[in-house]
């Protein structure tokens, strides 16, 4: 596990109960300044919730959440972007009657009150994420990759600190995702931290310095992606009961004949 | 605001303002003034409806609050019609911004708003109508007491240029709401709440603004109207009439557009008034084609005319 880091963000115990549903359940880690850190798991592990939580959106249902040594546990999301923490959406969220311009404008009013003043960064952020070519398209006008483009700008433009980022390669093909991916690194290499959750993995492996694994609502490991993608509970959670010793296994037969090795490794693809 | 921003609301206020030098009827000028005290009702719910999405179904609560406490201040207390006007407007945007508090903050939004909002509006109705400081349902006249001082004048267009300047300072209004961040943050809570959220948009902060501020231009068209008609009881000040007057002139002439509201205003009165020269007074034949057009609106909506044009253009 990463050390704590008591100065950025970190989330003691976090629990999070709809009904008789434990979405997340005792959870801790912390966000190292100036880093990209990503949260992996399985579809239904609660990851967004998770984040909902660390957004402001949902209050956990126990643990606390501090960000820079201040408790922010059920702070209002609002509050928070004022604080220096904007997030993205996993489901697009676009102000679908506006222009892309408008859109990002939204966003740099936070920190602007003069409309010009705004306008003028909102063309200075879609300029950082490739989008100044569409400042005037209406945004439900944009593809797929467009629009988290725009998602991406909506929230760099309330100037954060921290920036969390709920899936913003998933449903892009794979040039795409080549595309965004420097995107992603320039905006942490601009001092903002970066705290992702991911599933395409070619991404996290390439992006994040430090990984947290959730599962079933409970934090399974945490550590550098090489790590973490060895690690025995994390292929268990992915791929299944005993999978790890079944892998294990078979690439210890493989190591028996030379050959093998140039081989890739069965269930590669899947991880 | 830039002049570009400006243009077209003066060159509107000048043409309209020479209307009453070649139309002298009395009829006539009688007809203009009401459909402006309706166009500038219909600009208050547009602040709220159309640039924040929330739509209510009981801006009478407004019209009418503003419309009793101008004339009970006048009647009762002797205070100067003037400085009634100004308290009419403050007190209905005050009610305005209680009503916005306990419906937003309990998170009411839609269907749910609206229906809260025609509740609130039936309530001042029967309260209006039983209560003794209102006059009950005998109403309230104020005293016929002609002069300028008084807010009282000879001719008919005197009022038609206040009632003019009143909608040209609420198109004023608007324009810069559209060009300040309060617009801009109340726009982006109407196109998706959680989203305004996440930048940093404090949406309750902004609706009650918005309805503060929907509640003060609306008052004005009902403080207007007893000053105009020197006459009012409950079924009038806190009718259904106004709310729905006030809703459908900027859903047809378009919602969340500066000129929409006075635009839906001048074609609906005009298009009534058409009507019943035309065939007649058949009672509800009016409302008949209120509906068609409400119908033919929603099928095309005005904001999407220029979208509709370059499509057609497009295929051609």
């Amino acid at each position: 596990m990463i050390e704590p880091d008591p100065a950025f963000l970190s989330v003691h115990s976090v629990s999070k109960r709809f009904g008789g549903l434990l979405a997340v359940g005792d959870a801790s880690f912390t966000v190292k300044e100036g880093s990209i850190t990503g949260l992996i798991g399985p579809n239904g592990a609660g990851k967004t919730t998770l984040f909902a939580i660390v957004s402001g959106f949902e209050k956990p249902t126990t643990g606390r959440v501090l960000w820079r040594g201040e408790e922010i546990t059920g702070r209002p999301p609002h509050r928070l972007a004022q604080d220096g923490i904007a997030r993205t959406f996993q489901i697009v969220q676009p102000f679908a009657g506006l222009s892309v311009r408008e859109n990002i404008a939204v966003g740099a009013f936070l920190r602007h009150r003069r409309r010009a003043d705004a306008l003028a960064m909102a063309e200075q952020v879609a300029d950082r994420v490739g989008l100044a070519a569409e400042l005037d398209k209406p945004a439900a006008a944009l593809t797929v990759a467009g629009r988290k483009r725009v998602e991406l700008a909506k929230a760099l433009a309330t100037q954060p600190k921290l920036l969390l980022l709920d899936e913003v390669l998933a449903g892009l093909n794979p040039s795409e995702v080549r595309d965004i991916v420097p995107v992603v690194r320039a905006i942490r290499d601009s001092g903002i931290t970066v705290f992702m959750i991911e599933h395409v993995m070619q991404a996290v492996m390439n992006l994040c310095e430090a990984v947290h694994v959730l599962a079933q609502g409970r934090i399974i490991a945490g550590g550098t992606p090489a790590e973490v993608v060895r690690d025995p509970a994390v292929i268990e959670a992915y791929l299944g009961h005993g999978a790890a010793t079944r892998l294990q296994a078979s690439d210890d037969r493989r190591a028996g004949r030379p050959e093998g090795l140039n081989r890739p490794p069965e269930g590669s693809s899947h991880a | 605001m830039t002049a570009r921003d400006v243009l077209p609301i003066a060159l509107f206020a000048a043409v309209a303002a020479v209307l009453p030098l070649f139309v002298t009827q009395n009829t006539w000028l009688n007809f203009a003034v009401f459909t402006l005290i309706i166009c500038l009702a219909a600009q208050g719910w547009n602040i709220l409806g159309g640039y924040g999405g929330q739509y209510s179904f009981g801006h009478a609560a407004f019209f009418g609050t503003a419309a009793y406490v101008t004339a009970i201040l006048q009647t009762r207390y002797g205070v100067n019609p003037y400085p009634a006007f100004v308290g009419g407007i403050a007190a209905a945007s005050m009610i305005g911004a209680v009503i916005g508090f306990l419906s937003f903050r309990s998170g009411l939004r839609g269907s749910y708003f609206a229906l809260v909002t025609l509740a609130f509006a039936e309530v001042f109705r029967v309260l209006a109508n039983a209560s003794e400081m209102t006059g009950g349902a005998a109403g309230i006249l104020i005293k016929l007491d002609v002069r300028p001082a008084n807010f009282q004048f000879d001719s008919r267009a005197s009022f038609y240029w206040i009632a003019l300047g009143l909608v040209t300072v609420a198109l004023l209004v608007t324009r810069a709401l559209e060009r300040s961040r309060l617009g801009a943050q109340l726009v982006a809570v109407r196109e998706n709440e959680s989203a305004a959220l996440a930048l940093g948009v404090d949406a309750l902060r902004v609706k009650l603004s918005a309805i503060a501020l929907s509640a003060a231009i609306t008052g004005a068209a009902g403080a207007l109207y007893a000053q105009y008609f020197l006459y009012l009881d409950a079924n009038i000040a806190y009718g259904t009439w106004i709310s729905v007057e006030a809703l459908l002139a900027p859903i047809i002439g378009g919602a969340g557009t500066v000129f929409g509201p006075v635009l839906g205003g001048v074609v609906l009165h005009g298009l009534s008034e058409f009507t019943k020269t035309l065939v007649g007074r058949i009672p509800g034949l009016d409302l008949v084609i209120f509906g068609v057009l409400l119908i033919l609106v929603v099928r095309f909506p005005p904001r999407e005319i220029p979208g509709l044009i370059r499509m057609w253009r497009g295929r051609r």
